[in-house]
């Protein structure tokens, strides 16, 4: 049958996905980009739903049921979920498209012609989207359990590193003794599918909850490879450009987040964040010193400068409103009111702009982080909202400390420091903070939304 | 080994589009202001739900009383349906946000 129309049309959305992809990656075009990714998505649908196949009775019914269910809860989701728990639903969205190269693999291995050779590219292909799409899946749902809180990061399975490695050469065997069978073992499959998606809980688990970002980001470019690769098995172009295109970009996006730590992947894939090290502050009874909401309000108003380092305790508490009402009031009293914004503040690059964003706050306020640390020694007073490990000065000067090397925010280096907390408990990366205990440093303890308000009253009244 | 050579050459074109598009995809994307990761991140996740595409023609060519690969392939629309939707859905709300700021400057 003629395809070259269709197989056209798949080129034109191809196009689409790279300009869409081009644009998103600039602010002034990024929504229009976006549009235009989603465009080109639908036009592949449309193509692959009508495409002439030599084979196969269409089954348009199920087709039209998995569309519909699939959209109607992808639409829903995206619509309610709040702005704060994005990185928790790219994850889970993550994890599904990861299945569903796991369920195309599946399904391609049931249909494998009996009595055939398997050394080949094309079951070797399957075999790799197989274990790629299985770990992308549960790996993403371990990452969005973390997020969502239910998992624990104590949760730490035996000799996490022993058991990753012994897994993985496991799966690697298991699937060189598939391929190299006369005939395909759908048994084995099935236990080759197991372990995978078993590595993919054990990859995840051990990671800190603070690392998420970078291993959602991974799990991203995993998915995307998935799907390039069954573009391989289908010798399907769109899948396999739009797969590497994400592939290629979740990677540079990883690299990035790791940059901005100052950590290598490798580092935090098999490092992970542990508990013990940094252990500063362990054995001398430490003091700190807390603030009252009164006694800040005053400083705040009569203050030149007021600098707001962000982090996930804001996102948690929804608290980008009030922040943004209580910056109003203070620039009312003639305040230079910024935010300094840690690269990996919250639990994705880009977290705290897109929460400020919502809340109204005004672009030109956001500074990042060099620009941040040269207005500090000028600044009356930093207010650490719900952040911990990016203001960690252990980063600087404790090598024992798992964070030691990576840039902070400088606020030590500032008149006053108060950090909003809900508790002395530890950040994401599981380590005690020396500047909770440092001398131009005071507590101001309870939700972040809450503390917010009584500052915002006491400003009123003053 | 001869089997995998066969293989990329039987594939060529494939293998050629598959280095380019790694080029290109880094070439796209390598520069970024970090405010958009968050945003660009869930719009190329929305891009790999393009893996329903495989989903589609799984079940199309599967015969109408083949029950296992129909549900199977039902799932991974479904969940990859999810994915893309959600994916643009939601990238397309964090986007507007920063719209809103640029029209008020």
């Amino acid at each position: 049958m003629e395809t070259s129309l269709y197989d056209f049309l798949y080129l034109i959305s191809i196009v689409l996905f790279i300009i869409g992809l081009k644009r998103l990656s600039s602010p002034d075009t990024a929504r229009n980009g976006n549009l235009i990714a989603a465009a080109g998505m639908g036009l592949a649908i449309i193509v692959s739903l009508i495409y002439p196949l030599d084979s196969g009775s269409n089954n348009y019914g199920w087709v039209t049921g998995g569309m519909v269910v699939g959209s109607a809860i992808g639409y829903t989701a995206a619509r309610k979920v709040k702005m704060t728990a994005m990185p928790e639903m790219v994850s889970l969205f993550n994890g599904l498209g990861g299945a569903c190269a796991m369920m195309i693999s599946l399904v391609e291995f049931y249909n494998y012609p009996a009595n055939t050779p398997l050394l080949n590219g094309a079951v070797f292909t399957t075999l790799f989207a197989l274990f790629i799409g299985s770990i992308s899946f549960t790996g993403s749902l371990v990452a969005y359990g973390k997020l969502e809180g239910f998992l624990r990061d104590s949760l730490v399975l035996p000799a996490p590193k022993i058991v990753n490695v012994v897994l993985l050469i496991a799966i690697l065997v298991l699937g060189g003794y598939v391929l190299s069978l006369p005939d395909l073992n759908f048994t084995l499959v099935l236990v080759f599918l197991a372990l995978s998606l078993f590595y993919g809980i054990t990859f995840v688990t051990p990671i800190g909850g603070g690392d998420m970002p970078v291993v959602i980001s991974l799990l991203n470019s995993f998915t995307g490879i998935g799907a390039a690769l069954a573009g391989l098995i289908y010798n399907n172009q769109v899948m396999l450009v739009g797969g590497i295109l994400v592939g290629a970009s979740g990677t540079i996006l990883t690299i990035l987040m790791c940059k901005a730590m100052n950590r290598s992947l490798f580092n935090v894939i098999v490092g992970g964040f542990s508990s013990k090290g940094g252990a500063s502050g362990d054995g001398r009874e430490q003091v700190v010193r807390e603030a009252t909401p009164s006694d800040l309000a005053i400083e705040l108003k009569y203050a030149s400068k007021v600098i707001v380092v962000p982090g996930y305790g804001l996102a948690v508490a929804q608290a980008q409103h009030v922040v943004h009402e209580l910056e109003s009031m203070l620039e009312e009293e003639g305040v230079n009111f910024m935010y300094a914004i840690h690269p990996v503040a919250g639990r994705m690059p880009g977290h705290m702009n897109v929460l400020l964003a919502e809340a109204d706050v005004d672009y030109p306020k956001l500074l990042e982080l060099e620009s941040a640390n040269k207005e500090m020694p000028t600044t009356d007073v930093v207010l650490v909202i719900g952040a911990n490990d990016v203001v960690n000065p252990a980063a600087k000067d404790d090598t024992s400390s798992p964070i030691y090397g990576m840039p902070i925010l400088d606020v030590e280096l500032a008149k006053n420091v108060v950090v909003l907390k809900r508790s002395m408990s530890t950040g994401y990366a599981g380590i005690q903070n020396p500047l909770f205990f440092g001398e131009k440093t005071r507590m101001l303890f309870g939700d972040a939304k809450s503390s917010l308000n009584k500052l915002k009253e006491e400003v009123d009244q003053a | 080994m001869e089997e995998l050579t066969s293989f990329i050459s039987d594939n060529l074109l494939m293998v050629y589009i598959l280095v380019f598009a790694i080029f290109l995809g880094m070439e796209v994307i390598s520069k970024v202001p970090t405010v958009l990761h968050t945003p660009l991140m869930s719009g190329a996740n929305a891009i790999s739900g393009v893996v329903v595409i495989g989903a589609i023609l799984l079940i199309r060519q599967a015969s109408t009383d083949d029950y296992l690969v129909l549900i199977l392939g039902f799932l991974g629309i479904a969940l990859a349906m999810i994915n893309v939707v959600g994916g643009y859905a939601v990238t397309d709300r964090m986007l507007d946000m920063f719209k809103k700021k640029k029209s008020k400057i």
